[in-house]
């Protein structure tokens, strides 16, 4: 992982850019690489789709500060997912909340996907507002970009005091979801 | 050393009265004779020594207009900024030096035309400036055209037919927009306007204060009201005191009545004062009140 | 001098270039903002309103941004280190005051996160397209300094030194961001504040009686007195003479407004910051400024891949323009390509320089996203032929 390209993809309101800076932050001040975030504005920042671009090097500074060709996609609505999929890169990784967004099957073969009732963990924890949290825990137990103790140290510093707790509980149910996940995918003997 | 001791020490040699507040060595001035301007600045620096202030415990700040000079003829520190502007560009002053009194001296279509803004937002958010407007009804310096401030049926070089758009009411102006301290005189009224200027030197907020005064070259030629001399007749005539003037009986028509006097005196906290009470009770000993500018 | 402690938030921080400009002026010392809020600038505005009261600075939302100006040069006499913050619409207004910044030599600093325009424009989205007017906005002749930083955290260094900059030069400095720098999110180190070089105030040190508010020192820049102190000075927009009084004829305008031009030309070598890559073997080099200079990085880096030798030069001070350099440059090579997000601003200043020694090629567009590098990319192999 030297070089990996981020989109994260929703629609307003739901912490997409919140999610794009806890990432950015896990990599570029707790941990030892390099991120750059970029989100989009405009009309489509109020309310409708929205997305956090984050490039990571662990190596070297970010020079070019795009994203072209995403390793990973994190699809929270089905328009997000439209958008960006084709860009995927072809080994790229696609998490998606599956009650949010339906993958076309079949469709990109190479391409590992990987879905989190996302929203509802957020619904039994009471505050919808944590989905972007588990996705990025779902990031962490699928992927190897960012670890649980910087990622939590990130978050820590994002949210108000009162909702760490919380935060931190949402982050590690995603990754306790992505992590049997992946068990569960290995079990059926498929490649991970 | 106050104007007043400054006189003692002159001794013998004849002076300007006024010559601790002027700028000697920038006269003779530009301001035609029996322009009413000279009248109010004069009447500045004696309530300036009445209120025991000295030049250095105050900055001027014009904009541009005949009256727009004034900050060029005044020793304190002072500012001759751009047209519309003297306002904000004072309220920048004051915010940075509190412990100094600002005065913003200037023409009706400098301070309420293109700077019409800029006045009403001063005057509601009350911030601490003494704003002393002269309102000769016209843009002077640039020949005579229409200001916001010229009566229905006065002529104008850009209302040759006579003006038939209505006028500001300063005063009424000044006082929607919550000015604390609104006053009106005519270059007439010297004791009155100098009684004023101290009060109002003396005190915090917005200070509103218009003096009516002629314009003897453009706007009292072109209209047919003869010398400054008639105007100051005109004033004497037709000026009433009456300090719980009504909104309607404050509104100036045409050599019409001219209702003077001092219509508000009232005390809000000004701007800087509200702020401080308001971030300080908000952050309580997080709040580190503003620097304060200059040489540490 | 070194930077007050208060106002630097000392540490690593993950900051999008708004929010680093803020940090940068609490940390230059800039005590004072005046603004007026409009996207995509004002962040800058937010963060100091939440974080001025803490500091002992004042942040007042104005009226317009003819107001924003007008009391930033107020308090910059009142003796504070000032600054403010807009885009395009905002920037158009400021025009008029910026000029009597320059006249009065007043130290303040103006923030443009630029945006693409003309008129409303595209509030959200960005572009490169006001830098003549930063050179050229305010009527009647005179030289202006402009940054034009390409990261936060330049964002937040290149605010420190445009204060800096406009205390030594005294005259208003421009920050030139952009939409793309100033909503992206970046490490911003910030470091101690014994480790930031501030220059202070030039108050005088002539007594009353002596003192011209005018009279340069050797670097042509005259000093400043403060409020109060029996100086009473005068300032005023017209053409003045040394003591600050109007003087309205050719002669006084040729020696007011010469010295205006002069202090920043002659100090320019002072003033340059510019970065260089690979400039003396180049056949082609790339100039760049801001977000361009970081779009234009794989393009080059596919040119070199194709075994052209491209040099990179870029502008952090784009204003001055570093003439000289550039027509040695344009006896070296066969020639500069040049990406800007407008349609051929700062390229005039290069095609003048080069004076048809070299090609001069502009990669423009008309604002709304950063240029597709493959666009720069082409551009390099045409002109490396
Ligand atoms: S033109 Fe009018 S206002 Fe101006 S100086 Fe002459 S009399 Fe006074």
């Amino acid at each position: 992982m030297s070089h990996t390209d981020v989109v994260i993809s929703g629609f307003g309101g739901q912490g997409v850019i919140m999610a794009g800076i806890v990432l950015g932050k896990t990599i570029s001040i707790f941990s030892d690489g390099f991120a750059t975030m970029t989100q989009n504005f405009g009309p489509e920042a109020r309310g409708g789709a929205c997305t956090a671009q984050v490039v990571v090097d662990s190596d070297n500074p970010i020079r070019y500060p795009y994203v072209q060709h995403p390793k990973i996609l994190i699809a929270m609505s089905q328009e997000g997912y439209e958008k960006h999929e084709p860009n995927l890169a072809s080994d790229g990784l696609l998490l998606y909340e599956e009650e949010l967004v339906e993958p076309h099957p079949g469709k990109r073969d190479q391409i590992k996907a990987l879905g989190i009732p996302a929203a509802r963990i957020a619904e039994e924890f009471g505050n919808p507002m944590v989905l972007n949290m588990v996705m990025i825990g779902f990031l962490a137990g699928t992927s190897n970009l960012i670890d649980i103790e910087p990622a939590k140290k990130a978050i820590a510093g994002c949210v108000p005091s009162h909702f760490i707790e919380l935060n931190h509980r949402a982050f590690d149910k995603g990754y306790e979801y992505g992590r049997n996940k992946l068990e569960a995918l290995k079990a059926a003997g498929s490649e991970v | 050393m106050t104007v007043a001791e400054n006189k003692k020490t002159i001794g013998n040699i004849p002076e300007h009265p006024k010559s601790l507040l002027l700028r000697m060595d920038r006269m003779p001035h530009i301001w035609c004779s029996r322009c009413g301007i000279g009248i109010v600045v004069g009447c500045l620096a004696a309530a300036l020594e009445k209120a025991g202030l000295s030049p250095d415990d105050i900055t001027i700040t014009s904009g541009i207009g005949c009256t727009g000079r004034v900050a060029g003829y005044v020793k304190v520190d002072s500012f001759h900024t751009t047209h519309g502007r003297a306002i904000p560009f004072a309220v920048g002053l004051a915010l940075s030096r509190p412990d100094l009194k600002h005065v913003v001296f200037s023409g009706d279509g400098d301070l309420v035309s293109i700077g019409g803004n800029h006045f009403i937002h001063a005057a509601r958010r009350n911030q601490n400036l003494l704003v002393i407007c002269v309102n000769n009804f016209t843009y002077a310096m640039t020949g005579g055209q229409l200001a916001p401030t010229t009566p229905v049926t006065a002529r104008a070089t850009t209302a040759p037919y006579g003006s038939f758009e209505n006028p500001f009411c300063l005063p009424n102006l000044a006082i929607s927009a919550g000015a604390d301290y609104v006053a009106r005189w005519t270059s007439l009224h010297i004791r009155r306007m100098t009684d004023t200027f101290e009060e109002a030197l003396n005190r915090e907020g917005f200070r509103f204060i218009e003096i009516i005064a002629p314009c003897s070259t453009i706007y009292a030629r072109r209209n047919k009201l003869g010398t400054g001399l008639d105007l100051m007749k005109y004033y004497y005539e037709n000026s009433e005191i009456k300090h719980d003037a009504t909104a309607e009986e404050l509104e100036i028509g045409f050599q019409t009545k001219i209702v003077v006097g001092k219509f508000v005196d009232k005390e809000r906290p000004s701007y800087a004062r509200a702020m401080n009470r308001h971030l300080g009770k908000i952050l309580g000993k997080k709040y580190i009140p503003p620097e304060v500018g200059g040489p540490q | 001098m070194h930077a007050d402690p208060k106002g630097v938030l000392t540490g690593t921080h993950y900051l999008d270039g708004d929010h680093a400009a803020a940090e940068g002026a609490c940390a230059a010392g800039c005590r004072f903002l005046a603004g007026y809020p409009i996207t995509p600038s004002t962040e800058v505005a937010e963060r100091c309103a939440l974080r001025f009261p803490m500091i002992g600075g004042t942040f007042i939302q104005m009226e317009d941004e003819l107001a924003s100006i007008a009391a930033i040069l107020g308090a910059s006499w009142g003796g504070l280190k000032t600054f403010t913050v807009t885009s395009g619409p905002g920037f158009s207004l400021m025009m008029e005051n910026i000029g009597l910044g320059i006249m009065m030599e007043c130290p303040c600093v103006i923030i443009n996160v630029q945006r693409g325009g003309p008129s409303t424009g595209l509030p959200t989205l960005p572009a490169q397209a006001d830098m003549m007017q930063a050179r050229w906005g305010s009527h009647g002749d005179y030289e202006i300094i402009a940054l034009s930083p390409n990261s936060p955290q330049e964002c937040f260094d290149l605010t420190i030194e445009a204060v800096n900059l406009s205390e030594q030069y005294r005259l208003p400095v421009m920050l030139m961001m952009d939409e793309c720098i100033g909503h992206m999110t970046e490490k911003v180190v910030i470091p101690l504040a014994e480790e930031i070089d501030i220059v202070p105030r030039r108050w005088t040190r002539e007594k009353p009686d002596t003192y011209l508010p005018y009279k340069p020192c050797d670097d042509l820049v005259p000093e400043i007195a403060p409020l109060g102190y029996g100086y009473r000075f005068h300032t005023t927009g017209l053409t003045h003479d040394q003591r600050g009084y109007p003087v309205l004829n050719a002669e006084t305008q040729e020696e007011c407004v010469g010295r205006l031009m002069d202090k920043v030309n002659k100090n320019a070598e002072n003033i340059y910051h510019l970065e260089k890559h690979n400039l003396d073997d180049a056949d082609v080099i790339l100039i760049s400024y801001g977000i361009s200079s970081r779009v234009a990085i794989p393009a080059v880096g596919k040119a070199r891949e194709d075994g052209i030798k491209v040099g990179e030069l870029r502008l952090i001070t784009v204003w001055p323009f570093p003439e000289n350099l550039i027509r040695e440059l344009a006896g070296n090579i066969k020639a500069f390509v040049m990406p800007e997000i407008n349609y051929g601003q700062v390229v005039l200043e290069v095609e003048r320089c080069v004076g048809g020694k070299c090609k001069t090629r502009l990669v423009g567009h008309a604002g709304g996203w950063v240029h597709d590098p493959e666009s720069i990319y082409q551009a390099i192999k045409e002109v490396a032929q």
